[in-house]
Formats: C-alpha cells, sequence, structure tokens
C-alpha cells in the first residue's frame, strides 16, 4: 500500500510543486471526514450522508457569514461543527434508536441534506464575496513553507484531529468501545459496552467531523454550490478507508492505513488531471478501489477462516 | 392463513387509496385515468429494478447498483445499434452484459461474504462509471425504429404496452417467489442464514441468483429507457435505486429480510406514480419530491419496526401467561 502511494509520489511527473500543493489542500478534507466514517465502518455501518452534510454545513455557514463578512475563522469552524454535531445526530437517532439500517439511513438523509441546501439557500450559490477572508486564508496561507511548498492550515488542522481521533481511538474507552462493537455486537453487549450508544456516537462523530470539512470546503473553494458541494466525497472517503484496510465487516481499522489511503486517492485525483485523463474516469476510479480493497478483505477473512479450520 | 388486516400490503393498499384521494384533492386533473395510465410509463424502469430488488432484499441483502447498471446496459445497448448490430442481437447481449453485471455482485456477497451494501455501493461506482467512460459525457440517438415504446398502447384502450410488459413481468416473478422451491430458498435465505444452511439451501447459490436477477432486471429497464428517451447517456437510471429500494420497503418487505410479496411492491409503485403524479401537477421542485421520497423510505421502515416491536411484546406477554398454566 505504502508502496504504491510511495512510487505514485516518486514519480517525477507528479513532483511539480503545484501538484503536490493541490494535493496539500485536497488531503486535510479528505482525512477529517474519511476519520469519521473510518469510525462508523469500523462499528459494522456506513454513511453515504457525509458528503451532502458537508454540502448542507457548507450552505448553513455562508448564509451566516453572508451577513456577517467579518466573522473569525475559529468561530465558523465551530459553527460547522455544531451544525455537523446536529446532522449526525439525527443519523445517529435514526440508525441507533430507530433500528433503521445505516444504508438506508443515510441514503436517505443523503438526498434528504441535499434538499434541505436547495431549500435554505434558494438554489443560490454562496459566492466568494459573502466568504470571509479569515476563512479563506485558512487554506491559501499557513505557518511555514517546506522548500517552496506552503503547508496551509487546514492541514496543520486535520493532523491536529486526526492525531486526536488516534488518541480517542487507542487509549480511551469509548473509543476502545467503537471496536468492540464491530467485532462482536452481542459480546460487546455482554461485556457492559452499550451498542447502540457507541452506534450514536460514531454517527454524530462522523457528522461533527464532516460538518469541518464543510467549512474547510468553503475555504478551499471560496464558494459554495448547493448542487455541487461535496457530491461524491462520500465515495472518495469510503474508498480510502477500505483501501486504507479498514474491514468492511467491521472490528479493524487504523488511522495510519486512512492516511495511506487518502494519500493514494489524492495521487490518483491529481494526477489523472496531469495525465490529461478527463473527469469522466474518475468515478470509475473510486468504484474499482472500494472493490479493490473489499476483495481483499474478503480473501484475508477466507485464508484467516482456513487457518482456524486447520 | 393470515388475517387480511394483518398482512402488510394492506397498509400499502391504504395508502395507495390515501395518495390517490390527496392527489385528488389537490389538483383536478388527477382522477384523468387516460393521464394516469400514461404517466405509470415514467416508472416502468423503476418497477423492473423494484421487482429484481425485491428477491435481493428478501435474501437479506441489498442492491445500491441497479440504476448504475441500468445506465451501463442502456449506454452499451445505444452502442452496439449504432455499431449496426440489428437489434435482437444487441437486446440479448445487453441483457447477457446485465446479469454478468449483477453477478459481479453476487459473487463477491455469496462467495467472498462480504456485505452486500459495500460491494454494491463499490459497483454503484464503478458501473456507473464505465458507463461515464465509454461515452465521454456525450449522448447517443436511438434509431428512430425503436424509439418511443412508452407511446404505444394496446389497441383500442388507453393501456400503455409498457404496463402490460411490467405487470406480466410482476405475475412471473410471484409465481416464481411464491410458489417454487427457489422463491421458498430465497425467503429461507433470508429469515436465517444458519437454520437455510440446516436446512439444506444452497445459500450461496441463491444470493448468487438474486443479483443476477437484480441485474437482468436493471438491464430490461435500461434498453425501456433508452427507447423512451430515444436516446442514451451515461446518467440515465441516477438515483433510481432509491425509488426502487423505497418501493420494496413501503410494500412491506422487511429491510432485514425473510419476508415479503411482489403484490406489495407492485402496489407501493402505484403510490409512488401517484405521489410523483400529483407532486408534479402541484409544481413541487424537484428537491422536494426527493425529500418526500426518503422520508417515506425512512418512515416505512420506522412504522415496520414499531409494529414488529409490539408484536414481538405481545408474544412474550402471551408466553409469559401460558407458562403457569402449563407448570400447574
Amino acid at each position: 500500500m505504502l508502496v504504491l502511494v510511495f512510487s505514485a509520489v516518486k514519480d517525477p511527473s507528479f513532483l511539480r510543486e503545484t501538484n503536490v500543493q493541490s494535493i496539500l489542500q485536497w488531503v486535510p478534507l479528505m482525512v477529517v471526514m474519511g476519520l469519521g466514517q473510518m469510525m462508523v465502518i469500523i462499528t459494522r455501518g456506513i454513511d453515504v450522508s457525509v458528503g451532502s452534510l458537508a454540502g448542507l454545513t457548507a450552505i448553513l455557514v455562508g448564509l451566516v457569514t453572508r451577513s456577517h463578512t467579518d466573522m473569525s475563522a475559529p468561530v465558523a469552524l465551530a459553527l460547522g461543527a455544531i451544525t455537523g454535531l446536529i446532522l449526525g445526530s439525527f443519523n445517529g437517532l435514526l440508525i441507533a434508536f430507530a433500528e433503521v439500517p445505516p444504508i438506508i439511513a443515510t441514503l436517505a438523509t443523503m438526498i434528504g441534506y441535499r434538499g434541505l441546501a436547495f431549500i435554505a439557500s434558494r438554489a443560490k450559490q454562496i459566492d466568494s464575496n459573502q466568504i470571509p477572508q479569515s476563512l479563506i486564508d485558512l487554506s491559501q496561507r499557513g505557518p511555514f513553507r517546506i522548500g517552496g511548498l506552503l503547508c496551509p492550515w487546514i492541514l496543520v488542522l486535520a493532523i491536529v484531529i486526526v492525531g486526536l481521533g488516534a488518541f480517542f481511538l487507542k487509549s480511551t474507552r469509548p473509543g476502545r468501545d467503537v471496536f468492540a462493537v464491530g467485532s462482536n455486537p452481542p459480546a460487546a453487549l455482554l461485556r457492559g459496552v452499550s451498542v447502540k450508544r457507541t452506534q450514536f456516537m460514531v454517527f454524530a462523530l462522523s457528522g461533527l467531523l464532516s460538518g469541518i470539512v464543510g467549512v474547510f470546503y468553503m475555504s478551499r473553494y471560496g464558494f459554495v454550490n448547493p448542487g455541487s458541494a461535496g457530491v461524491g466525497l462520500e465515495l472518495m472517503v469510503i474508498a480510502a478507508a477500505v483501501i486504507g484496510g479498514t474491514n468492511v465487516a467491521g472490528g479493524t481499522g487504523t488511522v495510519l492505513g486512512l492516511i495511506a489511503g487518502c494519500l493514494l486517492l489524492a495521487t490518483i485525483n491529481v494526477s489523472l488531471a496531469v495525465l490529461g485523463i478527463s473527469e469522466n474516469y474518475q468515478q470509475l476510479v473510486y468504484g474499482v478501489t472500494i472493490l479493490i480493497g473489499v476483495v481483499l478483505d474478503g480473501f484475508v477473512k477466507q485464508n484467516a477462516a482456513r487457518l482456524r479450520a486447520t | 392463513m393470515t388475517k387480511i388486516w394483518r398482512r402488510p400490503e394492506t397498509t400499502t393498499a391504504l395508502l395507495v387509496l390515501l395518495t390517490f384521494i390527496g392527489g385528488d384533492i389537490y389538483s383536478p386533473k388527477f382522477p384523468n385515468v387516460a393521464y394516469l395510465l400514461d404517466n405509470t410509463t415514467l416508472s416502468i424502469e423503476t418497477g423492473l429494478a423494484a421487482l429484481g430488488m425485491t428477491f435481493v432484499i428478501i435474501s437479506g441483502e441489498i442492491d445500491l447498483s441497479v440504476g448504475s447498471t441500468l445506465g451501463l446496459t442502456a449506454c452499451l445497448f445505444a452502442k452496439l445499434l449504432n455499431g449496426g448490430i440489428p437489434w435482437p442481437i444487441a437486446g440479448i447481449a445487453t441483457v447477457a452484459t446485465g446479469c454478468m453485471l449483477g453477478w459481479v455482485n453476487g459473487v463477491l456477497v455469496a462467495r467472498l461474504k462480504l456485505p452486500s451494501f459495500v460491494v454494491t455501493l463499490g459497483t454503484f461506482a464503478a458501473y456507473r462509471g464505465a458507463a461515464q467512460a465509454l461515452m465521454n459525457a456525450e449522448s447517443i440517438r436511438i434509431p428512430p425504429s425503436l424509439a418511443g415504446v412508452d407511446v404505444l398502447h394496446l389497441p383500442g384502450t388507453a393501456i400503455p404496452d409498457e404496463l402490460v410488459f411490467l405487470i406480466v413481468m410482476a405475475i412471473i416473478c410471484g409465481v416464481v417467489l411464491g410458489r417454487t422451491v427457489f422463491g421458498r430458498w430465497v425467503y429461507a435465505t433470508g429469515s436465517g442464514i444458519q437454520s437455510a444452511i440446516y436446512a439444506g439451501v444452497p445459500v450461496a447459490r441463491v444470493k448468487a441468483l438474486v443479483f443476477v436477477l437484480s441485474g437482468f432486471m436493471a438491464s430490461l429497464g435500461g434498453m425501456l429507457m433508452d427507447s423512451r428517451l430515444s436516446m442514451a447517456e451515461y446518467s440515465h437510471g441516477l438515483g433510481l435505486e432509491i425509488d426502487a429500494i423505497t418501493a420494496v420497503v413501503l410494500g412491506g418487505t422487511s429491510i432485514f429480510g425473510g419476508e415479503g410479496t411482489i403484490v406489495g411492491t407492485m402496489l407501493a409503485l402505484l403510490m409512488l406514480v401517484f405521489l410523483r403524479s400529483a407532486m408534479g401537477i402541484a409544481n413541487v421542485s424537484a428537491e422536494y419530491q426527493l425529500a418526500a421520497i426518503g422520508s417515506l423510505l425512512i418512515l416505512s421502515i420506522i412504522a415496520r419496526n414499531y409494529v414488529r416491536r409490539l408484536s414481538l411484546s405481545r408474544e412474550r406477554r402471551m408466553l409469559s401467561q401460558a407458562k403457569p398454566a402449563q407448570e400447574s
């Protein structure tokens, strides 16, 4: 896996600064959203609403900044996080307490949140002059440069968030519960882990992180269109999580694998553009990536079963 | 035999009536039978996909790739026709491709024992992506002789041929599901995989076959959509899986597998046709329509879960009352 990323990055044609720069500005969005998705997949769920959720959050935050163009970036981020948390909690309620299967619940909220984005914005896009400059700077400026490459603030934020996420999953009780629920729900229940509460938590967290990504999106693109903001992001992060070694049958997944998966997809994404391959192939790439990850999982599982049998 | 008012389809039938009356109140055009019959032709592809989806969901799985399969096969059909291949051969090739695309889903789910929502999400993107790569964002026209299947009617009536086709397919599916060994296997697989294996059901083959059936139905839908719109585009059938799943679940099929009927699915489809027509006439925008379908999907599952919990607790109460009587 890592080798693949490495060789792609090492290929001289990718080393042009603009390409690496655009990877650096794209990866933060994917890893932050992917972190939430990974937690959901570890508990045997899936969240396909994240793209629409990020889009709706960006629209809602944009509607506020439209009349408060002097808003500071931390306030906007907090606003996005809270909005995302509320939307994600709604997913969590449907799944954990109304017992709707995750794929159905998030499929419905995927179209529901997209519809709300249209309704809230009256189908008008948020323009760049309606987004505070401090927010734009988040992705266009950074604390330091490495050899001409800017390390944008959103990358710094993403690293902090992912670090916190890794700590949460590894060393806290609710974090361990995520794995317990995913590897064997009945056993987790017997051990005193509340399966429902954990399910609710991962979907709420996925919403919170996607809300933050919504604000990142505003910063990265400088405009928010209700029809296109965040469309297809769900496939991208699911692909990144799955190819990064998160087991689709639940129970395992690591932050490092996720980061590698995101880097791989971002590299592929940028290299497709560089090589002049049209956008028409992008979706094919995500689909095939998901399938490869899934099939690898399947073979690993079958081998494990065979080993156990002998 | 279950009492008629306890069958889930009865609720669906009542809902159909309700939407019909609701639509009637909202718009003066609504009770126009010819108009409604013509409107059904917009939902034939969804109906075919929903038939396949009924098998898939009863067997305890889900197929998110039907819309993409429909899109890819529709593009393939148009490409073949434009390559000068006569339509019967192109049609057979298209249907074969549809079956194969479904089979890929089925094998990954059944043999590698992977969750179907991830596998079909992967093929959902891959098949749509393949269609996009095949077409390069262009659209292809269909030969005029094959266009416009939706305007054909049974001679002397207002009944569209396409509707007749769907009803025939539904009857075949209903018989297969309700009256054959394969149908019993599908129910058995969905209601409990372990007990199905112990009962000698070839679970893996059943699962692979329901996905093949789903792909087959999607490819039929793809050709019909080509003909109806007289052109092919990679975006054919985009979002169709949501309507199909909604029709199945609304028709009383349990999302957890093991229960459901074709009659229910068809009734729910009729309700969706009424709902869409009524919303169309009332000028409800596409976003609201989607949101409405999404809410319907969620509500139907929540309602069913609630009913199931009620009946479970009633059974438990009856059991606890029965026990002391046995002991004494």
